[in-house]
């Protein structure tokens, strides 16, 4: 099964966040490496959309919609370390 | 900028084809008007939304083509065979029609101009579509950091931007351009057909100890080939960005 790369969830969370999500740094609950969510493998093919953590293949991130509403599961991810503006 | 907040969440918002450009006879330019578009970094993507009168709605990422403007975008889309996106977008839209997209999308598969390091550009098929806008920005930018692209295509009828790119090398301004012919090969290229292989990375690219920023864009199998050859060839793979489009929901 061919797989895309995280980029493409920047439409998908840039729904749900106000920051550009595929900059976000996750780490793997499975093996505790850290990438961005831009470099995650992403499988279009399930009813919804899977990331997978591109070290050890673990699910890290699964995104389904339905009508109104979103289901965000990152349950995979122990954090999200996220880019913001420095202090002023 | 890149990595940094934005100011809300993304939405979709209403455009106007002004003009569409036949590139080969699978693909074509479409340029789009949006009033509010802030302009975006060579790279990045747009999401574009079709909706039938029955409410049924279909959606793909596509990658800009162009280099950043106000006002104004290109999307270049190959047709795929049963793509039912591509087919309307290369086929039955015509200028003034609406298209409905959201954007710019993607902090990491870009190029800012701010760089002079050596950037090589590593395309299969429709792959080179955002790498044309990073050597366009380049150009707008008046950027003088080398690039060398090399493009893997199936026969010269599939080559993008063929013309432009021509002009481009020819002009001699620190972009070099280097074909890969998987299928057919045009008269008298001195070698066969064939895939994209270490030697023509290693001829047609920057050595690994000049620590280029790399940009790989294709199918799948395209780009987990093109990122192995690379590490294997020495290049740091924290340096290599990949975008992978596959068969069904991404780029198409």
């Amino acid at each position: 099964m061919s797989h895309m790369d995280g980029n493409m969830l920047g439409g998908v969370l840039g729904e749900l966040f106000t920051m550009d999500m595929t900059m976000a740094v996750g780490q793997c609950t499975s093996c505790e490496a850290t990438s961005t969510i831009a470099q995650t493998m992403v499988y279009a093919d399930a009813p919804g959309l899977v990331a997978r953590c591109p070290d050890c293949d673990a699910v890290m991130l699964r995104l389904a919609r339905g009508p109104g509403r979103a289901w965000l599961d990152l349950r995979g991810v122990t954090y999200l370390q996220l880019p913001v503006p420095a202090e002023p | 900028m890149a990595g940094t907040a934005v100011l809300g969440r993304l939405t979709w918002q209403v455009g106007t084809v002004t003009a569409l450009r036949e590139e080969t006879s699978t693909a074509r330019t479409i340029v789009v008007g949006l009033p509010q578009w802030p302009g975006h970094l060579a790279g990045q993507h747009v999401d574009v939304r079709l909706t039938a009168e029955d409410g049924y709605s279909a959606q793909r990422s596509y990658s800009i083509a162009s280099a950043p403007a106000n006002g104004n975008l290109e999307l270049t889309v190959q047709r795929l065979p049963d793509g039912e996106v591509s087919s309307y977008l290369a086929g039955a839209l015509e200028v003034g029609y609406p298209l409905e997209l959201r954007g710019p999308i993607g902090g990491w598969f870009v190029w800012e101009p701010d760089t002079q390091v050596p950037v090589m550009l590593v395309a299969g098929g429709s792959g080179v579509v955002p790498l044309m806008a990073m050597i366009r920005t380049r150009e707008a930018a008046g950027n003088k950091a080398p690039f060398r692209l090399v493009y893997s295509v199936r026969s010269p009828d599939t080559e993008l931007y063929k013309d432009e790119l021509a002009e481009r090398q020819r002009r001699g301004d620190g972009l070099d351009v280097t074909y890969v012919y998987t299928r057919t090969t045009p008269p008298g290229w001195p070698v066969p057909p064939g895939r994209i292989n270490a030697g023509v990375l290693e001829s047609a690219g920057w050595p690994p100890d000049r620590r280029p920023a790399v940009f790989v864009c294709g199918p799948t199998p395209f780009v987990e080939a093109v990122a192995n050859l690379l590490v294997n060839a020495g290049h740091d793979s924290r340096l290599i960005k990949t975008e992978r489009f596959g068969p069904t929901g991404g780029k198409s």
